[in-house]
């Protein structure tokens, strides 16, 4: 047994967790931002997908790693922007209109890298963000590897959250965007744009989806695969309820989470001969569930989250 | 500054709900046109090419119903749990229990005559999907947990359960290696109701199916609870309606027409369960619900069109050089633009020429 605690000890479980942490700490902090504004985005798991492929196919068709991000921020703006239109300005169901652009964001991107790539039965590869090496804290015994021998995309990710904190907190746009999600109409009463503010906060947010996604393609491993993303995004929202949307919550749940997904795999290569490697694989969506249920009794959904806004209409 | 806002219709006007979603469509096929021309075909011949793949032989049409079979039901599992805001995305799941159920009580565990089995077999389906979104209803009515995630965070479990099952106890093993159930008894198999095709009974079940939603919409008070529940759930409770037993009946019903498309898929195209059973006719109930504007009768039409899709465009695909993912981006499409025409049919959209004198 005590070899199911030593997994604990060793500075290749940490550095794992922050690794698969990255795509959903990004797409947490997009669905935190959308939320708050008062718009559920379920597009979230297509943005990611196809957000992954532009990223990918951006550098597999020559260019380098940053304009790959560039790209799969600049899609994942695009299907927020159109998100926006129907559920801010149009007022059209939240639900449906994610489910629309989860499906239509991924089909699309399976059938551009079709249409690109018609006859490739192994995956083409490129050469993803290699780790760096930070002078003295990358050679430090343990902390070392767990922590300071990560690529430069796991560091933009840290940035994020920091830069989504800062902007919920510190800014007037946070702020806006904080009580279009509660009181749309005295945002209105101060003369500030509710659609304007809530189209921003879905576009930025789903932005940080897309790229959340290309993390996958771009650092995690090297290729773009059919339906690689697998749930991450529907793991995200479940993630946004536990972390009360709040960006800093937002970190630590997604760090919890991927701490229990990587000590799950190393359990796996201990226990694989006596239970099943499906249960193991299942561990992510139960403990969603169970996150969920937990969470429950304390959720405060921001007040006017799926209510659309209307002008000139008195509530 | 020029700016609008959304004045509900007082009444909408019918002619414009009938054919707004055939505007739909049309909007979704011109813009996967574009996709068409941009992978160098010709759209309108490979529409074409689309259309005689889905209708264009007997054989080809039987393909097509029985395609619509599972999304039928799928669409009606979505129609009636949207119609009461329940928002069950757990049809891919649903459909898993109950092919689930059907390999477990179907293949041998107990026989009995075709006329019994098959009744028996669909009732055990629809249990078994009913039963898995159970928990989540509950969870949903007394902890208010948001039935959207858990739907769909549940049938990623599912379908590793399924993995679990037909490559361990379950797995046939005369089935040469590959992860497959045993086959359903010979009275249990769906009979085909078209001589040399793979169109089976389980067609004009669903269609039997939608008839029956219909009637209980429409005819009964249960009916009347559930669309009043959805169009104003706190204007109900107030008129002393029961959300609480409403909703577990959506539920319940929700899930067991996902459970019964599980049926016919395993009893009746296929003979078996495998891990393959669905390529997402969960999902593609969503987008067939919406497109029937969640009318039980509307699901049968709007069904077949996104099953003609499915089967055309693999025929298409290998006419024309276009990829078959473009049927999913349709689906897609579609769903995003009947929205976009509902929101023209329910309100009028009326130019404020400056918001500050308004």
């Amino acid at each position: 047994m005590i070899e199911f605690f030593e997994i604990f000890l060793t500075a290749g479980f940490w550095a794992a967790t922050i690794r698969i942490a990255c795509p959903l700490i990004l797409a947490t902090l997009g669905e935190v931002l959308c939320e708050r504004a008062g718009v559920l985005n379920l597009g979230i798991e297509g943005i990611m997908s196809i957000g992954a492929m532009v990223g990918w196919m951006t550098v597999f068709l020559g260019a380098d790693l940053y304009t790959g991000i560039l790209a799969a921020l600049i899609i994942g703006g695009v299907f927020g922007l159109m998100h926006a239109i129907f559920t801010v300005y149009l007022g059209a169901s939240q639900h449906v209109t994610g489910i629309g652009i989860t499906m239509l964001a991924s089909s699309l991107g399976f059938f551009i890298f079709k249409l690109i790539l018609p006859a490739s039965t192994t995956p083409p590869k490129i050469k993803p963000f290699q780790p760096i090496d930070i002078p003295f804290l990358s050679d430090l015994p343990f902390f070392g590897q767990a922590l300071f021998q990560h690529t430069p995309f796991t560091y933009l990710a840290i940035v994020a959250v920091i830069f989504a904190f800062w902007l919920m907190n510190s800014t007037p746009l946070g702020l806006s965007i904080k009580m279009a999600g509660e009181n749309p109409m005295a945002l209105e009463a101060q003369g500030i744009d509710v659609f304007l503010v809530r189209t921003i906060a879905v576009v930025l947010g789903s932005a940080f989806m897309a790229v959340g996604g290309a993390y996958l393609t771009l650092s995690a491993f090297d290729a773009f695969y059919f339906g690689m993303i697998n749930g991450r995004g529907w793991i995200a929202i479940a993630l946004v309820i536990f972390a009360s949307w709040k960006p800093e919550r937002a970190l630590l749940g997604a760090l919890l989470f991927a701490g229990l997904d990587a000590y799950q795999v190393r359990a796996q290569q201990l226990a694989g001969a006596v239970i099943p490697y499906q249960f193991f694989l299942m561990m992510p969506f139960v403990l969603s569930i169970i996150a969920m249920i937990i969470a429950a009794k304390r959720t405060r959904y921001p007040k006017a989250l799926l209510v659309p806004f209307r002008r000139g209409e008195r509530h | 500054m020029v700016t609008f806002r959304l004045e509900e219709r007082e009444r909408t006007s019918y002619p414009l709900a009938l054919i707004s979603p055939l505007i739909a469509v049309f909007i979704s096929l011109v813009l996967a046109g574009l996709l068409i021309i941009l992978a160098g075909a010709n759209p309108v011949q490979s529409y074409y090419e689309l259309m005689k793949g889905a209708f264009g032989s007997k054989n080809a049409f039987a393909e097509t119903l029985a395609r619509a079979t599972p999304i039928i039901l799928t669409g009606l599992a979505a129609s009636i749990a949207f119609r009461a805001k329940f928002w069950n995305i757990g049809a891919e799941g649903q459909l898993y229990f109950g092919a689930l159920a059907t390999t477990m009580f179907g293949t041998g565990l107990i026989v009995l005559p075709s006329i019994l089995m098959i009744p028996f077999l669909f009732i055990m389906g629809a249990l078994a999907g009913g039963l898995l979104l159970l928990p989540l209803v509950l969870l949903k009515l007394y902890y208010k947990v948001d039935e959207v995630v858990t739907t769909l965070l549940l049938n990623f479990v599912v379908v590793l359960l399924v993995s679990y099952l037909l490559e361990g106890p379950w797995k046939d093993p005369m089935s040469l290696g590959w992860p497959q159930g045993k086959s359903v008894v010979d009275s249990g198999i769906l009979p085909q109701i078209l001589a040399k095709t793979r169109l089976h009974l389980g067609f004009v079940i669903a269609v039997f199916t939608a008839l029956s939603i219909w009637l209980i919409m429409n005819k009964t008070i249960i009916g009347y609870q559930i669309k009043s529940v959805g169009s104003n759930a706190s204007a109900a409770s107030h008129s002393g309606l029961p959300i609480f037993k409403t909703t577990l009946i959506v539920a319940l019903f929700s899930g067991g027409m996902a459970g019964m498309a599980g049926v016919t898929e395993t009893a009746g195209l296929k003979g078996y369960l495998t891990l393959d059973l669905s390529p997402g006719f969960g999902y593609a109930g969503i987008a067939v619900a919406m497109l029937a504007n969640l009318n039980p009768l509307g699901v049968i039409f709007s069904g077949i069109f996104l099953a003609s899709i499915y089967v055309g465009a693999d025929a298409m695909s290998r006419a024309m050089n276009v990829p078959t993912y473009l049927a999913d981006v349709i689906v897609g499409l579609t769903v995003l633009s009947i929205l976009l025409s509902l929101i023209f049919i329910n309100f009028k959209i009326k130019f404020i020429g400056n918001r500050d004198n308004d």
